[in-house]
């Protein structure tokens, strides 16, 4: 008998015990489940929930990958001994300070998951795959562990399992995540010192490591929030060797992974393309207003508001926000007409935020979570529009 | 006996204000961030609504029903005046920080509620009991989100800090291992969230009390 045959019959045997959607979800994750109807005509797709999970997940590994060695890279940078970019040393570093929060990530998160399926009585939801991965992507080098613990449970039970788990959440998951993280412990999450592995002397004192006297990692989101001139040249922060959240630095990787998820038809390219052109008509009219000289170069918006507007493109987490949060199916508008509003309406969003708020350079963030709450009335205006428009055209067959 | 009894004992759970009846919702997110201003709160609102019930309940029967919104509005502004003299008197400090709050207990739909809806139809005795009962079932949500967004967020209570010091440079307790006070418990978003939990465990344990 087989091995597919054996757990098949392991699970029949066990029909009843309470830890059943714990072995199912390990089960169906590694083997075809044995339970296929035999008759009658069916659409046959090999694009179930978990392909899908799994599609996005390859388009975040460059990323990953990439975010590791950055880390590594820009801590030597910042301690002044700069090492190669694809060099042991630098991916060394990265690993340690990466992969704790990837499994953290994934431990706390799956765990939660399990909890629910055993209390609620249902399968193991995949819908924590994409999170999972996610999460670690997008918070600073140095995040504490515990805190993305507290935050991971947060934002897994509150974002996702109190509406009823996978596929009826409203906020994106791991966006409710980092909100958390953001308003919760805000010193760890903003400021010049988060963003290099080192550069917090919290974590030296906790580490008591190394301890470099005084080494600045800020972002260019704020430093230019500050008045500051931009340290980076366009192709250093078009190719990610900037600081930054782990996962975001590198516009190339992710402008790749977006025509991946298009080209797998996963990720929507309505929305993707929107959001783009919303934060280069947000950035144009910024530019207008700098350059017509309605503000003072004294203003503290007028830094940011001269910053050329598709430099807002490659600076910052908007380009992962657009390709990998934005698009998430569960949390977007549905019809196609309302995922151009809802993208173009994330970048014109982000960008406003950004500029306007220097204490929430992350706009992208907050767009998004705004969007997805009016996700649902988008679409509900549309549909309306459109049925109007075929009564309409009923009316006038008729008459 | 029994039947009174039921009228202190039934909002403190299954008729619960806050979470049943989804009343005073205003005031349980805007100043649960201390555990004493919750406290005062309370008593404050125990104050004005058992006085309050036990006056109109008197007046039941010469209020022209035309005009009781007026009395009772007259009733409920005088008490939370004296409520709230009383408090700058004697605390300043806290009346300062529920600010405005107390004014407007008066519009705090719990109140209005009760007279209308209990105090005008029984008699004295019955309606102080029903303002005991309710605003005791206000009370214990209003301490319960303040204990919980405290400690969590300051990590003090009632003002003593009960998990270290958290000053950088001599950190004790809990701060020592890295433990950060989580700043998003002390925004608003958060007692609603907190109260949100509430409700969810509440209705789990008794399942009679999920409506469609």
């Amino acid at each position: 008998m087989s091995l597919k045959n054996n757990l098949h019959n392991f699970k029949e045997k066990n029909k009843d015990k309470k830890w059943l959607p714990a072995f199912n979800a390990l089960h169906t994750f590694l083997f075809l489940p044995n339970e296929t109807t035999h008759n009658g005509t069916h659409i046959k797709v090999a694009d179930d929930l978990k392909r899908t999970m799994n599609t996005v997940i390859m388009a975040m590994v460059p990323c990953l990958i990439f975010g590791i060695f950055n880390a590594g890279y820009q801590h030597f940078n910042a301690i002044g001994e700069p090492v190669d970019f694809l060099s042991w040393d630098a991916a060394w570093i990265g690993i340690i300070k990466v992969l704790p929060l990837l499994l953290v990530s994934y431990g706390v998160g799956l765990a939660i998951e399990v909890l629910f399926a055993i209390i609620k009585k249902h399968e193991v939801e995949e819908g924590y795959l994409v999170t999972g991965m996610l999460v670690p992507l997008i918070v600073p080098i140095d995040t504490p562990l515990w805190m993305l613990a507290v935050a991971v449970a947060f934002g897994v039970v509150i974002g996702k399992e109190v509406f009823g788990g996978t596929g009826m959440n409203i906020l994106n998951p791991a966006l409710t995540i980092r909100a958390f993280l953001f308003f919760a412990y805000p010193t760890w999450m903003s400021g010049d010192k988060v963003w290099v592995h080192g550069a917090d002397p919290r974590v030296q004192n906790l580490a008591e490591g190394v301890a470099p006297d005084v080494i600045s990692g800020e972002t260019i989101l704020g430093g230019l929030a500050q008045g500051k001139e931009l340290g980076y040249s366009v192709s250093d922060m078009f190719l990610g060797f900037i600081p930054g959240s782990i996962g975001e630095t590198s516009t190339l990787l992710i402008v790749l992974a977006g025509l991946f998820l298009i080209f797998t038809k996963i990720g929507s390219w309505r929305i993707m393309l929107s959001a783009a052109l919303g934060a280069l008509a947000m950035g144009l009219i910024f530019n207008g207003v700098a350059a017509s000289n309605l503000i003072s170069e004294s203003s503290k918006f007028y830094a940011l508001m001269n910053t050329e507007f598709w430099h807002h493109l490659i600076i910052g987490g908007f380009a992962f926000g657009a390709v990998f949060m934005a698009t998430d199916p569960v949390t977007a508008a549905q019809t196609n007409k309302g995922k151009w509003i809802y993208g173009f309406l994330i970048g014109f969003i982000s960008i406003m935020i950004r500029v306007f708020n220097p204490a929430y350079p992350e706009g992208v963030m907050l767009a998004i979570l705004l969007m997805n709450v009016f996700a649902p009335t988008i679409d509900h205006y549309v549909v309306q529009g459109n049925v109007k428009k075929r009564l309409k055209r009923l009316k006038v067959k008729t008459a | 006996m029994g039947k009174d009894s039921r009228l202190i004992l039934d909002p403190l759970a299954d008729n619960n204000p806050i979470t049943i009846q989804v009343l005073g919702i205003c005031s349980a997110l805007a100043i649960t961030a201390e555990l004493e201003a919750s406290i005062v709160m309370s008593i404050s609102v125990l104050f004005v609504l058992a006085v309050g019930n036990v006056v109109i309940s008197l007046m039941r029967n010469i209020i022209p029903s035309k005009i009781r919104i007026i009395v009772q509005l007259i009733v409920v502004a005088t008490l939370v005046i004296i409520v709230d003299l009383v408090l700058k008197a004697f605390a300043y400090e806290l009346s300062k920080t529920l600010s405005v709050f107390v004014g407007l207990i008066i519009t705090n739909c719990i109140i209005m509620g009760r007279f209308e809806a209990f105090a005008l139809g029984n008699g004295p005795w019955r309606s102080f009991l029903d303002g005991i009962g309710n605003s005791l079932g206000y009370a214990i949500i209003l301490i319960i989100v303040g204990f919980f967004r405290e400690l969590l967020g300051s990590g003090t209570l009632l003002g003593y800090p009960v998990l270290g010091n958290p000053i950088p440079g001599e950190l004790t307790g809990l701060y020592a291992y890295g433990y950060e006070n989580n700043g998003f418990m002390l925004l608003s978003p958060m007692a609603l969230i907190v109260v949100g939990i509430i409700i969810w465990i509440q209705r789990t344990r008794n399942k009679a009390l999920i409506e469609d």
